[in-house]
């Protein structure tokens, strides 16, 4: 503060001051939600049949600490937990998570201070490839067992985890994006699941006297908020447009104002003209509560669209999986693109070469320990031998995940940060309001023309 | 022994250490010079310590940031005037518009209010209690205070339940609940979050207020309500022109915690969607997340010239009491 001889002495009570500001401050740090350093007490481990927790044979007591950064929070944080838990009973080593949402702030400023964590989460295969350039990833062909872990997880996710022929990510936890859905006592598709995007519709304006809408949207994530629509999005993409435009679009090589890209807005804008409770709920909705309006008597709307990890959040969490909640995948479009699907893992990488980081980067590709995450729900394992999915619903996410004619990564994940973060404001500028659709192209036009280069 | 016990002990017992090590070495130093030159040797020595540090962690930074913000990306090319240019023709005016917005409405804010609570609360018994409870806010963190007021202000759709606070007195009183948090229009977003700060720090402002308060001269008020002034004309004309030093440096503080504002905005309104942007967090966005150290650096030295002219006023205020005394 600036010349501090300026101000005067303090008021004559000072004592109970200083006592209201201590209450105060504590009262606010046990409800400040940090992520502590956290090795908590062993919680349940499930473990697919057949698979044991052991770990792979090298892995005998190592000790020291080890740290770990992931976007992880509240529930998946407890998974990711429990998942290395096994690892860390038999080596002893004391495991330092932090979990943070805004991953790309903390790596890139780590990537110029030299400060990383020893193993990490990373964004996407795009922020990997220029991390790996900055020199900064170690190569894991030799830290796992390269061989095997090719031969069991789909090749279309190991390749996202490459650069060249080297191994520099690898995902230890998948999920499939452009999920719908539905609650079954409300919807009837006695009739087969909705085909094509028309099939949809004919579905929303049969059964649109059950609920308030026909959709349920919700698009807060703090600094992230926005991305919900991106998926949607990148949905209508890949199934009008097909996987080709969809990889140039991300690549910068397509504008946003094309009118392939443009026809996917209008499709998006037409949902959540058809979205219960209007902009301004959409827009302060937590993306996690956002398919809540399933459950309520009466419903809110009819379908939520979302990734296959919903089923870890919220009402569904609480639900019963058939019963309370079902889903159909997004259906095709242009029957020219049928069979694509969009999908998003956490990739993983190492930024220092340890005898503890080698031996539980070994250790997080095995299916012992990707079982673990997975019988605990909402998450998919890349890995073709973890079939141990906790209900019905999980394990047809999973074959969709394996049995994809043509599997692409999520488009804005790929994108340059700068354009990515771009997509997710504009996201919220055109739900505010759809009118302004050439505008917001404008402006994702200009970030594109500056996103990609140096 | 942990690593941090060692750090603590580092800390506490090594740099005083070296510090009064430091001392001792230059008063041997100095002792071994003549008489004359000792009184003009000892206070250039005295202050290298300050200014090394001050130059490694001031003033080459700020070089440094200066030529970054001519240059590319990652300052492997000259661009000349390129990101200032950038800045003021994209986002960069719309945060320097919620900027001044934030150093008006702040410094108004927290000023009037807590100049009111100083005046009033001087006459009543219960004043520490009022004023602890004002100041409280103050010793919350940011985050803390922004997830507080993200429930109080809490948006449901018309016709459901209310269940943020704000809301709920909104249509008790028979209008429609207003989104906050995501309403550009008006600026109404940018106002909810000016609104917090101002509730977290009108406590200082009236605290210092206070205590200068307390320093005038009872005799002097009393000598002009003998000479007929009424308590309007007595604050007016003695009050205030007393209290106006410490106004001006409450103002300096509110200035600038209103230009580098970043974590109620990066908190609340999704890192400054719904026209909430502020150049705090244009900085941060470009520098740290887009890795776009050039545009970074040109923010930040568009926030430096914006803080200079209220550095300037400080210091001349400061010399000029320092002048008085």
């Amino acid at each position: 503060m600036f010349s501090v001889k300026a101000i005067p002495t303090m008021p004559h009570r000072p004592l109970a001051l200083l006592v209201v500001v201590v209450l105060a401050a504590s009262a606010c740090s046990s409800g400040s939600t940090t992520p502590a350093p956290v090795v908590t007490q062993a919680p349940v481990v499930t473990t697919a049949p057949g698979a044991t927790a052991t770990v792979t044979p090298t892995t005998g007591p190592i000790g020291g600490t080890l740290t770990v950064m992931g976007t992880w929070s509240g529930d998946e944080q407890t998974s990711f937990l429990a998942m290395i838990q096994p690892w860390v009973n038999q080596t002893g080593v004391q495991i330092k998570y932090t979990g943070t949402r805004d991953i790309n702030a903390s790596l890139n400023q780590g990537i110029q201070t030299g400060t990383l964590p020893d193993l990490a989460g990373l964004p996407g295969p795009g922020q990997m490839a220029e991390y790996q350039a900055a020199g900064k990833l170690i190569k894991l062909n030799d830290v796992i067992d390269s061989a095997t872990y090719k031969a069991n997880n789909s090749s279309g996710l190991v390749n996202l985890g490459m650069v060249g022929t080297d191994i520099y990510g690898v995902f230890i936890k998948a999920s499939v994006k452009g999920l719908i859905w539905y609650n079954p006592a409300v919807v009837d598709v006695s009739k087969g699941a909705p085909k094509t995007w028309d099939d949809v519709k004919a579905l929303a304006t049969a059964d649109a006297s059950k609920a308030k809408a026909a959709w349920c949207v919700g698009l807060e994530s703090g600094a992230a908020s926005g991305w919900p629509g991106t998926d949607f999005i990148e949905d209508f993409v890949l199934r009008t447009a097909g996987p080709d435009v969809y990889k140039q679009w991300y690549q910068g090589k397509v504008k946003w104002s094309d009118p392939k890209i443009k026809a996917a807005f209008q499709d998006y804008g037409d949902v959540i003209k058809a979205s219960y409770g209007g902009s301004n709920y959409i827009l302060s909705t937590n993306f996690g509560n956002g398919g809540d309006g399933l459950f309520t008597t009466p419903p809110n709307c009819l379908f939520h669209h979302q990734a296959s990890f919903i089923t870890g959040f919220s009402k569904f969490k609480t639900g019963t999986a058939g019963t309370s909640y079902d889903f159909f995948p997004f259906p095709d479009i242009d029957p020219a693109y049928s069979g694509a699907v969009e999908g998003a893992g956490d990739l993983f990488g190492m930024f220092h070469d340890t005898p503890a980081a080698r031996s539980l980067m070994a250790y997080l590709v095995t299916p012992a320990a990707q079982s673990i995450w997975v019988g605990r729900g909402g998450a998919l394992s890349p890995n073709k031998l973890v079939v141990n999915y906790p209900d019905d619903i999980a394990r047809r996410s999973g074959e969709i995940l394996a049995n994809a004619k043509t599997f692409v990564f999520d488009a804005s994940d790929n994108m340059p940060t700068a354009m990515n973060a771009e997509f997710w404001k504009q996201i919220l500028v055109f739900v505010k309001d759809p009118s302004k659709i050439d505008a917001v192209l404008a402006d994702l036009d200009a970030v594109q023309s500056s996103a990609y280069g140096s | 022994m942990d690593t941090r016990i060692i750090t603590a002990l580092e800390v506490v017992l090594v740099v005083p250490a070296v510090l009064v090590g430091y001392i001792l070495a230059t008063e041997r130093l100095i002792s071994l010079a003549h008489g004359k030159w000792r009184e003009r040797i000892r206070p250039w020595l005295w202050l290298t310590p300050a200014f090394v540090l001050l130059t490694a962690f001031l003033i080459i930074p700020t070089i440094q940031t200066i030529w970054y913000s001519f240059h590319n990306k990652d300052g492997s090319q000259w661009r000349g005037l390129d990101n200032y240019a950038w800045f003021l023709n994209g986002t960069g005016l719309e945060s320097l518009i919620n900027n001044v917005l934030w150093v008006v409405f702040l410094t108004v804010g927290t000023i009037v209010i807590g100049l009111s609570v100083a005046v009033l609360a001087d006459r009543v018994r219960y004043e520490s209690l009022a004023k602890s409870i004002l100041f409280m806010p103050m010793a919350i963190s940011g985050v803390c205070a922004a997830v507080i007021w993200k429930f109080m202000y809490w948006y449901q759709t018309p016709g459901t339940t209310q269940t943020g606070v704000v809301n709920e007195v909104i249509t008790k009183a028979g209008q429609s609940p207003i989104p906050f948090l995501v309403d550009s229009d008006y600026k109404i977003a940018t106002f909810a979050l000016i609104f917090i700060m101002i509730w977290m720090w009108t406590g200082f402002a009236t605290v210092i207020l206070s205590a200068s308060l307390k320093s005038i001269s009872p005799e002097l008020l009393e000598a002009a309500r003998v000479d007929g002034a009424n308590e309007w004309q007595v604050f007016r004309k003695i009050t205030f022109p007393l209290l106006s030093p410490t106004i001006a440096v409450v103002s300096t503080t509110m200035i600038i915690t209103g230009l580098k504002t970043f974590d109620l905005v990066y908190t609340l309104t999704a890192n400054g969607s719904y026209d909430t942007q502020t150049i705090a967090n244009e900085m941060y966005n470009q520098y740290f997340s887009f890795s776009q150290y050039g545009r970074g650096s040109a923010i930040a030295v568009v926030l430096l010239l914006a803080i200079v002219p209220v550095m300037l006023f400080n210091i001349r205020r400061f010399q000029f009491q320092e002048g008085i005394r």
